[in-house]
């Protein structure tokens, strides 16, 4: 379990890092944190002739707030966010989510980008950041383009990263200090990847009601408007009339035929609204 | 003075170098000129090679089964009538029989350029219809793994005690249970550096093993090289757990072609060769009927059981080691009057099943456990009573159980009464009927077994495998200093031989631990020995050393006789000192008249001087049977499925323990396994025979967050033929485990009416089990009747 050998490079600048994404004739794989790619490449199953290590780049570790947003450049670190190295503006929803990545010693490399990218459905910021109503901010040679998080990951270890593309920065928004948060996931033991994942955002003064199952085989499904989850309601107590029987039915339109499955995913993302309810009576 | 002998609980020597990373294993071995080998492995299950094309830059770095011109395949054949032998091929040699197998070896400076290497063969290969089931196998249109043999099965054994008898019982419980393939995943996987000694003419292979004699025996046979021109040396070792007992093809490949290059060569095994090419354990199938009476005393057992074999016989245990003891110890502690079981070992085209931590004992604790639960549901009694009712007596001891296995002694209820005690029972019964505030419920599992340790030259004689142990010996040399060395040919790698030897050794000779060296792991360096395996060393390497250093004591007695000018006669030896009666000399000083004032030396005096190998056996060495009986207390999600160890209780006897700490120690590790394969732990495969977990992402262990404290409770039942008795106690650990989880988790959805049968006991089969029984529910009537 020896890579194929590769080159390496480590830009220090963004346009560098582009030109040698864009280079004809060489295949090139874009390394962050390494926690996914290091095993690809380990595997052989990935074998570029350039390994592009993008942390280097002043853009890649970026840390802005503004008002209504957070930037975060795409190779801040699971561990950045879990220990408060950068602000946070999701009442605390973004540490608790990566406190539970993996274990501590892939969270200390893993990047928030990378982790989006390698686009596992497993992985919780492809759900999380999804029901967060976060955005991704791409650039490629001819400038940026933004897409939600729910646009960016198309299935399993499938983005819309043109060719020559790279993440370049997330931008979660703020949530009011009244939103109700919850995330949960389901493993079979502690640093495992998910097998159902459910994750609810309500924060009504910015008319937000988002619901994420996630952990399916493909990339997670997202209830922009999750107000249909509970009989149509936008009020506060909402969250008390949580309709298992349409989550279930957005799981059989999603195609997720295995009613075991179902249940479990179904179960998560009832216990996070739940666990939302019960924030909201503190 | 820090107590030091027999029963202290003594911080472990080798720690101080293992936990500060100053070990050394075989991949921190440099050697001068030393390659790297990787090799091409068989992608499929079952095919015919028909050609390996190599670019022509690399002729002189692959070698294919057409290069190893004298190389003999291993062989590991059982005298056991009816064994089918099978000859595993060095590389391939035309028949591929499972995925992994090796084909080609390739070697260049770096282990990255050898797998590219690897990776540049263009293998032609005829895929053949593959059996990677063991009960399809026996079907008689099955894929022959071996096709001279007719049918897949390796070996076929059979008892029938009467079983006729247990007929007429009023209480029949009959249950189909399975449990999965494993992978055994020591932290250190296995590791070879081979180097050939042209002036000695001699091959070293420093090689991850727990037995290296054995190794030696087995490369010396296959390479037709003169045991004195092979040494195998096993320097530090990171777990074996049977694994590392096996001979390996790689070790061969690697001793020929150090041989026939001139230079070290060198090969890790890696996590995903690990998993998906060698390390396979575990995989048993039973169909079993108990009887009993409606009181719960069993009347007899009826099984029929299937071992997953897989393609080889694997050395030196043979591939019908676990099979065959099937037969042997399914009845486990209890005494019942009938018995009838049938075992096939089967092959399969998956790797050969090794002998790992608990052999058999594992999966015939699950199979007879989950029978005894079965029938304490169907009688309506409490299963630690119907346990209570058929456990053999302490008064009943030594005892000869229904399949002639010899207890030496113990009192197996206490054991139970013990764990039971340790848990409010009652109170758990009545939490159970209400509802738990997080919607969980909560179930209560026993499990009791007696496990064979130290089992000698009579038991594995009848199994004429490859290894027979016989006298196990040891060296002890005192040094000029008043040091103490000890030669043992066990090795340790976590069973703390460096500290609980030298604690035997203490104990007779009163040499400081400090001061005692304990040498292992080096055939050029120890006595001969099968090894470390079946629980063994406390008992045996335990054995020896104390007959070595009584041997030592009697010769410092002749020699401190004369420098007292005293009556060797007279004297008595005595923490480390010549005691006569008007004076005492110490062993240092008796040493150093040995080695420097030889002038002083009685003219009698006994010339082997202070070194003495001595063997030892115990009178009767059937076997040493430590026990123990585990409790969980668990709880269970029924929507998502997932169970949580709440409190787990583990009542054993292991004899006289040597060092308390370290048996504490051992029991801990085995919990940790037993738990990964009651919940964590299994190998999937498709319907092509593929190993679908090749990486820990997919092959789950426990880690730290996932085995909770145990609570341990000793008893100290002296073993009556042992040295000092002590028990073999290394593997019992891991044999409960999945059988008492399992039961908690049937008993915490019997509401339901839901049973589980196979493990592990994933969310998946809970959510299954709830599911069928919700659908059955005439079935669920019938099983909370």
């Amino acid at each position: 379990m020896k890579p194929a050998r590769f080159d390496y490079e480590r830009p220090r600048e963004l346009g560098a890092a582009l030109a040698l994404l864009a280079g004809d004739n060489v295949t090139t794989k874009v390394l962050a944190g390494g926690q996914s790619l290091g095993p690809l490449l380990n595997l052989r199953l990935v074998q570029p002739d350039i390994v592009v290590d993008i942390t280097a780049i002043p853009e890649m570790i970026r840390v802005e707030e503004e008002a209504d947003h957070l930037v975060l450049g795409a190779c801040i670190t699971h561990a950045d966010i879990e220990d408060g190295r950068v602000p946070d503006v999701t009442n605390g929803a973004m540490r608790d989510v990566a406190a539970g990545i993996a274990y501590r010693a892939v969270r200390n490399r893993g990047t928030i980008g990378g982790s989006l990218t390698s686009a596992d459905p497993s992985a919780d910021w492809v759900s999380a950041l999804a029901a967060l109503g976060a955005e991704v901010i791409l650039r490629g040679a001819t400038g940026t383009r933004t897409l939600p998080v729910e646009d960016y990951v198309v299935g399993a270890l499938e983005t819309s990263l043109g060719t020559g593309e790279l993440l370049e920065t997330v931008r979660i928004p703020r949530l009011s200090k009244a939103a109700r948060w919850a995330y949960v996931k389901k493993c079979r033991k502690t640093g495992e990847f998910a097998h159902a994942i459910g994750a609810v955002l309500v924060d009504p003064e910015r008319n937000v009601w988002r619901a994420v199952i996630g952990a399916t085989e493909s990339r997670p499904i997202v209830a922009a408007d999750a107000r249909e989850l509970f009989g149509g309601r936008g009020d506060a107590a909402a969250l008390n009339t949580f309709d298992a029987r349409i989550a279930d039915r957005i799981l059989i339109n999603a195609g997720m035929s295995d009613a075991l499955d179902r249940q479990i995913h179904v179960v998560a993302l009832r216990r996070a609204v739940a666990q939302a309810a019960e924030t909201a009576l503190q | 003075m820090v107590e030091q002998g027999i029963g202290a609980r003594l911080t472990r020597k080798e720690d101080d170098r293992l936990m500060r990373g100053r070990g050394q294993y075989v991949a921190d071995i440099r050697l001068a000129g030393m390659q790297d080998v990787a090799f091409l492995r068989s992608p499929i299950a079952h095919g015919r090679i028909r050609n390996v094309t190599v670019p022509p830059q690399y002729n002189d770095a692959v070698f294919t089964s057409a290069d190893l011109v004298g190389v003999k395949p291993i062989r590991a054949v059982s005298s056991l009538p009816g064994f089918k032998a099978s000859e595993q091929p060095v590389l391939a040699t035309g028949k591929i029989r499972q995925v992994g197998e090796l084909i080609a070896m390739c070697v260049a400076p770096t282990r990255a350029e050898a797998e590219d290497i690897a990776a540049s063969l263009t293998l032609d290969i005829e895929e053949l219809p593959a059996v990677h089931d063991m009960l399809a196998a026996r079907a008689p249109d099955s894929p022959l793994v071996h096709e001279h043999w007719g049918d897949n099965v390796v070996l076929e054994t059979f008892a029938d005690i009467d079983i006729a008898k247990a007929f007429d019982a009023p209480i029949k419980v009959t249950r189909e249970l399975r449990t999965a393939r494993q992978a055994m995943c020591p932290m250190e996987g296995r590791a070879v550096v081979a180097a050939w000694d042209s002036r000695l003419e001699q091959l070293t292979v420093h090689t991850a093993a727990q037995m290296p004699h054995i190794n030696r025996n087995g490369l010396s046979e296959c390479l037709s090289l003169d045991q004195a021109a092979v040494r195998v040396i096993s320097p530090d070792v990171g777990g074996g757990f049977g694994y590392k007992g096996i001979l390996l093809p790689e070790e061969i490949c690697l001793s020929w072609l150090t041989m026939k290059r001139g230079h070290p060569v060198r090969w890790i095994e890696d996590r995903r060769e690990h998993l998906t090419a060698s390390a396979n354990c575990r995989e048993h199938h039973y169909v079993i009927t108990a009887y009993a009476d409606r009181d719960g005393t069993l009347r007899g057992i009826d099984c029929e059981a299937h071992v997953d074999s897989g393609a080889y016989s694997s050395y030196p245990f043979s591939a019908c080691l676990e099979a065959a003891q099937v037969v042997s110890i399914l009845p486990g502690p209890y005494d019942f009057p009938a018995y009838r079981c049938r075992t096939f070992a089967v092959a399969t085209n998956k790797c050969p099943i090794l002998p790992y931590r608990g052999v058999a004992r594992t999966g015939v604790c699950f199979a007879m456990e989950l029978m005894l639960d079965a029938i304490a549901r169907e009688v309506g009694m409490e299963p630690y009573e119907v346990r209570l009712k058929n456990l053999v007596r302490p008064e009943q001891m030594p005892f000869d159980n229904i399949t002639k296995k010899h207890f030496d002694s113990g009192d197996y209820p206490q054991a139970l009464r013990r764990a039971i005690g340790a848990f409010d029972l009652p109170a758990i019964r009545e939490r159970q009927r209400r509802v738990e505030p997080d919607g969980r419920l909560i179930g209560f599992g026993l499990a009791v077994y007696c496990e064979q340790g130290s089992h000698g030259t009579a038991v594995y004689a009848g199994w004429g495998v490859p290894m027979i142990p016989g006298h196990e010996q040891a060296t002890a040399r005192l040094t000029p200093d008043g040091g103490l060395e000890l030669r043992v040919g066990v090795h340790s790698h976590g069973q703390s031989l460096e500290t609980t030897l030298a604690q035997v050794a203490h104990e007779i000779l009163g040499v400081d631990v400090s001061k005692v060296r304990v040498v292992l792991g080096d055939t050029a360096l120890t006595p001969y020995s099968t090894g470390t395996w079946g629980s063994r060393c406390a008992v045996m390497a335990g054995g020896a050393v104390a007959s070595a250093c009584r041997e030592i004591a009697e010769r410092a007695k002749q020699i401190g006789a004369k420098l007292l000018q005293a009556d060797a006669a007279s004297v008595t030896f005595r923490d480390g000192r010549v005691v006569s009666a008007s004076g005492d000399v110490g062993i240092a000083d008796i040493a150093r008249t040995w080695y420097l004032r030889p002038q002083d030396l009685p003219g009698d005096v006994h010339r082997g001087g202070l070194e003495a190998t001595v063997g030892y056996k115990p009178p009767v060495d059937s076997g040493t049977f430590s026990y123990a009986a585990h409790a969980a207390l668990i709880a269970v999600d029924p929507e998502i499925g997932d169970v949580e160890i709440l409190d787990y209780v583990i009542a054993e006897d292991g004899g006289k323990l040597i060092n308390p700490m370290v048996v504490d120690g051992q029991i801990y590790g085995g919990y940790a396994q037993g738990i990964g394969t009651a919940l964590y732990e299994e190998m999937p495969f498709d319907s092509a025979g593929q190993p679908l977990a090749s990486t820990f992402a997919d092959y789950l262990l426990p880690g730290p967050t996932e085995v909770p404290a145990p609570r341990l409770d000793h008893m100290e039942t002296l073993a009556p033929y042992t040295l000092f008795g002590q028990k073999g106690i290394g593997e019992g650990g891991c044999i409960a485990p999945p059988a008492a989880i399992t039961n908690a988790v049937n008993d915490a959805l019997k509401g339901f009416g839901a049973e589980l049968s196979v493990s592990p006991i994933t969310p998946r089969r809970v959510l299954e089990a709830i599911a069928a029984a919700a659908a059955n529910p005439a079935e669920r009537a019938g099983a909370a009747a």
